[in-house]
C-alpha cells in the first residue's frame, strides 16, 4: 500500500488554506467558463498560465499552480451540464449525449433533478477516474501503449457501430446522419496527404467545420426555431427555488447503481485511450439505452440517460490525465494547454515524473479529490438558482438564448463566417428534427470522423492495404469483433424475431 | 518652430504597443511552436518586459495557412506577431494558398530546432547503418513516424532515402509527442522527432537516438541518461549519411509596419533570449542557439526557402 501513503503525503502538500482557496476559486471560474459555450477550459487555462508562472518559482508553488488550473478544469466539465441541460447547448463534444434526456427533463420541470443526477454522477464517474489514477496508473500507461492506429480505429468503429446498434428508431436515418456528418468532417486539411478538400477555393474553409458551431447551431438555434413554431406564447416552465430537490434526486439515485457501474467502466477503458471523453458518453449512453429497464423511455426525460453519459464522460476525463502525465501526450485540447504548463514551470511529463517528482504528482492527485468534492458542494449549491433561470418567458430567454450562441460561435475563432454558419446548421437542425433525422450520429461523425479517417488511413498505410491488420492481434481483434456484433445487432434482433417460434 | 518640436520629440520617443498584442501560433496546442510562444509570453509577462498584455493565438487549420492567411490580411496592424516553423515554406508549396513569407516582416530568429533519429532501445539498431541495412532488407515495410504530412518530418525522410538508397513507409500522425510514444509503443520503427519531443522517453530507457541532422554536434554537456548528453549522439554526417536539417523557429510581424515598430519587437526579443529562463528552456530542448535578426534573418530565410523549394519538388510535394 506504498500508494495510499504516498497519497496522504499527497494530502499533506495540498491541505492548506491558501490552497483549498485556490480550488474555490478554480472551480467557479471553471463553471462560469464551462456555462458559456465557445469559451471552454482549454482556453481560460491557456489564459491563465502565464499567471502561475510566478506562482510556481515558489517552493512548493507548482503543486498551487497545478491545483488552480486543474479545478478551473474540473468546473468546466461541470459547467458543461449547465448549457446542456437547460438551453440544449452542448459546450464540449462529451456534453451532447447530456442534452438528450437533460434537456426533455429540463422541459418538462424537472431541471433541478436533472442538474443533481448530472453534478453526481460527474462526481462519482471522477471519482472513479481518479481511484484508477491512484493505484494503477503504470499499468494504464502500458496499456496505453498497446494503441497504434488500427487500434484507435477500432475503437472508434467501435462508438460509431455502438450509436448505430442502440439506437432505437430507424437504423438507416441514423446511418444517413452519420454520413453527413463524415462528409462535414472532411472538409479542410486532409491530414494524412496534406492537401485540401472541398473548400471550394474557400481560404476560410481551410480550418473546416468546428464541432461547437455545429453543435451551438444544430442544438441550441434548432430548438429556438422549434420553439417558435410551437408558439411563441411559451411561459416559463415550474421551478421552486428549493435545495430539498437536491435531496429528493440523491434518494433516487441509488436505485442505477448498474448504470452507474456500468459507465464508469466504460468511461475508464475509454479515457486511458486519448481522446476518449466523447466516445465514452456516447458509448455509456447507447449502452445504457439497450440495457437499462427504463431504455425505452430514453430521450423522453430519463434520469437514467442523464446519468449513463456524465459518469462516463467524467471518468474518461479524468483517467485521461494519466497518458498526459506518465506518457506525455495529451488526451484532450485541455490536457494540451496543462501539459504546456508543466514544461513553462520546468517539470517533464512522462515516464520518469512519477518517480522524480512525488511531492508534485501526489499533490496533484490528491487535490483531484478535493478539487471534484469542492466542485460538487460548488455546483449544488447552484442548482436552484440555474433551476430558476427556466421560469423567465420565452420572449425573454429565447433572444438571450441566441445572443449566447452567437457570441460562443464568434469566440471560437473570431470569425464572423462561424455566426452565419451557426444560423445555417440551425435550420438544419430544424429539418432535421422535422423530418425525424437523429443529430447525434451527424455530431458524433463530425468530432470523431477526422480522428477515424486519419487512423485508418495510417493503419492500411502500415500493412500496406491489408485489412487484416484489423484482427492482428488479441486487443484489436477484439474490439473489431465486438463493433461488427453490435452493428448487426439490430438486423439479427429483426430476423430472430421473425423466427422464434411464436 | 512649434510644430518643428513636436515631431522631433515623437521622433525620439521610440514606439511602444498600445493595445495587447496578439501572438500567432499556427500550429495546434501543445507542439513545440505552441511551447516556445507560450513560454515567450510566459517570459514577458513574468520580467514585465513589455506593458501591454500579450496573448498566444493557435491557428493551425490547413497546415498553419489559417495562421499564415491571417497575418497576411492583418497589413500595417504592429499589434500582431507570428512565430514561424518549417511550416512558413511547406505550407504554401505543398498547399497551394496564396502566401510568401515575403507577405510578412521578418524580426527575429528565436532559435533552431533539432532533429534526431531515433528508435526503439529494445531493437538491435546501435548505429545509422545497422537501421538502414534492415529498412533496405524489408524492402519498403519499416515505418518510419512523423508529424505532419509534406512537412519538415517527411522532407528528412525523404533525404534520408535518397542518401541511403533505403525506403521508408512514412506515417504521419498530428502532433511530435504522439510520435514518440508510437515508437516506445513499437507501432512505427523509427522516427526524427525534435530532442524536447522525445527526451521524456529518452531519459526513460524507452528509444535510443542514433544521430542528429546538423551540421555539427549539439553544444549540450549535461548528461540526460546516465551515460550520455545531448552533445554525444553523433551527426548523422560523422556517420556516412551527409544531410543537415535544422527548423526555424522564429518571429514575423505582417507586412506594412514601420522600422520602428519592428526594432521594438527586435529589442524585446533580445530581452526575453537573455533571461535565465529562457537558457533552460532552450538548453532542455537541446536547440541550436543561432539567432539572426535584420537583413541575416532575411537572407536566412531566402536560403531556406529555395533549399525547401528544391528538396520538395525533388520528392514531389509541391502542390499542383
Amino acid at each position: 500500500m506504498e500508494e495510499l501513503q504516498s497519497l496522504m503525503g499527497g494530502f499533506a502538500i495540498a491541505l492548506t488554506w491558501f490552497n483549498i482557496a485556490l480550488m474555490f476559486a478554480g472551480i467557479i471560474l471553471g463553471v462560469l467558463v464551462g456555462v458559456l459555450p465557445g469559451l471552454g477550459g482549454a482556453n481560460a487555462i491557456a489564459i491563465l498560465v502565464p499567471l502561475t508562472f510566478g506562482m510556481a518559482q515558489q517552493p512548493g508553488g507548482q503543486v498551487s499552480a497545478i491545483i488552480l488550473l486543474s479545478c478551473i478544469y474540473w468546473g468546466a466539465l461541470f459547467g458543461g451540464a449547465i448549457a446542456s441541460i437547460l438551453f440544449n447547448i452542448p459546450g464540449e463534444p462529451w456534453s451532447v449525449a447530456t442534452t438528450f434526456d437533460g434537456y426533455p427533463m429540463s422541459q418538462q420541470g424537472k431541471t433541478g433533478q436533472a442538474l443533481t443526477a448530472a453534478f453526481t454522477s460527474s462526481f462519482i464517474g471522477a471519482a472513479v477516474g481518479v481511484l484508477l489514477i491512484t493505484f494503477v496508473s503504470p499499468v494504464i500507461a502500458k496499456f496505453a501503449l498497446k494503441f497504434g492506429p488500427a487500434e484507435y480505429f477500432a475503437v472508434y468503429f467501435l462508438t460509431f457501430a455502438a450509436f448505430i446498434g442502440m439506437s432505437k428508431g430507424n437504423p438507416f436515418k441514423t446511418i444517413v446522419a452519420m454520413m453527413l456528418g463524415f462528409a462535414l468532417a472532411a472538409v479542410g486539411t486532409d491530414t494524412v496527404t496534406g492537401t485540401m478538400r472541398l473548400t471550394f477555393g474557400i481560404t476560410e474553409m481551410l480550418k473546416g467545420f468546428d464541432f461547437l458551431i455545429a453543435v451551438i447551431g444544430l442544438f441550441g438555434i434548432g430548438e429556438i426555431l422549434k420553439t417558435m413554431e410551437e408558439g411563441l406564447a411559451i411561459k416559463g416552465a415550474e421551478g421552486k427555488l428549493n435545495m430539498r430537490v437536491v435531496w429528493e434526486t440523491w434518494k433516487e439515485l441509488p436505485k442505477y447503481w448498474v448504470t452507474t457501474i456500468r459507465s464508469s467502466v466504460v468511461g475508464c477503458m475509454m479515457g486511458i485511450v486519448p481522446g476518449g471523453a466523447t466516445p465514452a458518453s456516447f458509448m455509456s449512453y447507447g449502452l445504457a439505452q439497450r440495457f437499462s429497464k427504463n431504455g425505452k423511455n430514453f430521450r423522453n426525460g430519463e434520469i437514467e440517460g442523464v446519468v449513463a453519459p456524465e459518469t462516463a464522460a467524467h471518468a474518461a476525463g479524468t483517467s485521461a490525465l494519466i497518458p498526459m502525465l506518465t506518457l506525455g501526450v495529451p488526451g484532450s485540447p485541455t490536457a494540451a494547454v496543462l501539459l504546456g504548463a508543466l514544461l513553462i514551470w520546468g517539470l517533464q511529463p512522462g515516464p520518469l515524473l512519477f518517480v522524480e517528482q512525488k511531492d508534485f504528482v501526489w499533490g496533484l492527485i490528491a487535490s483531484m479529490y478535493l478539487g471534484n468534492l469542492v466542485g460538487l458542494i460548488v455546483v449544488l449549491t447552484t442548482v436552484p438558482w440555474f433551476a430558476m433561470i427556466l421560469r423567465v418567458p420565452f420572449s425573454i430567454m429565447g433572444p438571450v438564448i441566441i445572443v449566447i450562441c452567437a457570441i460562443g460561435a464568434y469566440t471560437v475563432h473570431s470569425s464572423m463566417l462561424d455566426v452565419w454558419m451557426m444560423l445555417i446548421f440551425g435550420v438544419v437542425g430544424y429539418v432535421f428534427s422535422k423530418l425525424n433525422y437523429p443529430l447525434a450520429p451527424l455530431v458524433l461523425a463530425l468530432v470523431l470522423g477526422d480522428r477515424a479517417e486519419e487512423n485508418f488511413r495510417n493503419a492500411i498505410k502500415g500493412s500496406q492495404g491489408d485489412m487484416g491488420i484489423f484482427f492482428d492481434n488479441g486487443l484489436v481483434g477484439t474490439i473489431t469483433a465486438l463493433a461488427l456484433i453490435l452493428l448487426f445487432l439490430p438486423v439479427t434482433t429483426a430476423v430472430w424475431a421473425k423466427v422464434k417460434p411464436k | 518652430m512649434c510644430i518643428g518640436a513636436l515631431t522631433s520629440q515623437l521622433a525620439q520617443a521610440a514606439w511602444e504597443p498600445t493595445k495587447t498584442v496578439e501572438f500567432i501560433v499556427p500550429a495546434g496546442t501543445g507542439g513545440g511552436a505552441d511551447q516556445m510562444a507560450r513560454i515567450t509570453q510566459a517570459i514577458i509577462a513574468k520580467h514585465k518586459l513589455m506593458k501591454q498584455p500579450m496573448v498566444v493565438v493557435n491557428k493551425g487549420g490547413g497546415a498553419g495557412a489559417e495562421g499564415f492567411l491571417d497575418a497576411k490580411g492583418a497589413k500595417g496592424d504592429p499589434h500582431k506577431i507570428i512565430i514561424t516553423l518549417s511550416n512558413l515554406f511547406t505550407t504554401p508549396l505543398a498547399v497551394g494558398v496564396p502566401f510568401n513569407w515575403r507577405d510578412l516582416t521578418p524580426v527575429s530568429m528565436m532559435a533552431l530546432d533539432q532533429f534526431v533519429l531515433w528508435v526503439n532501445a529494445d531493437t538491435p539498431y546501435k548505429e545509422p547503418k545497422d537501421l538502414v541495412a534492415a529498412v533496405k532488407a524489408a524492402g519498403g515495410k519499416m515505418k518510419m513516424g512523423g508529424t505532419g504530412s509534406k512537412q519538415e518530418d517527411q522532407i528528412i525522410t525523404v533525404a534520408l532515402e535518397k542518401a541511403t538508397g533505403a525506403k521508408w513507409n512514412y506515417i504521419s500522425y498530428k502532433g511530435g509527442g504522439e510520435v514518440a510514444v508510437q515508437l516506445v509503443g513499437k507501432h512505427v520503427d523509427s522516427t526524427v522527432n525534435n530532442p524536447i519531443e522525445a527526451v521524456a522517453q529518452w531519459r526513460s530507457g524507452s528509444l535510443r537516438p542514433l544521430c542528429v541532422f546538423d551540421a555539427k554536434r549539439m553544444p549540450y554537456k549535461t548528461k540526460i541518461t546516465k551515460d550520455m548528453a545531448w552533445g554525444d549522439i553523433p551527426t548523422c554526417k560523422e556517420k556516412g549519411m551527409d544531410i543537415d536539417y535544422v527548423m526555424l523557429r522564429g518571429i514575423f510581424m505582417p507586412g506594412g509596419v514601420t522600422a520602428d515598430q519592428v526594432q521594438y519587437y527586435v529589442d524585446l526579443m533580445k530581452k526575453v533570449r537573455e533571461t535565465p529562463d529562457w537558457k533552460e528552456f532552450i538548453e532542455k530542448g537541446a536547440f541550436n542557439t543561432t539567432a539572426l535578426v535584420g537583413k541575416e534573418y532575411a537572407d536566412w530565410v531566402a536560403k531556406e526557402e529555395a533549399r525547401h523549394l528544391f528538396l520538395m519538388r525533388d520528392a514531389g510535394f509541391i502542390a499542383k
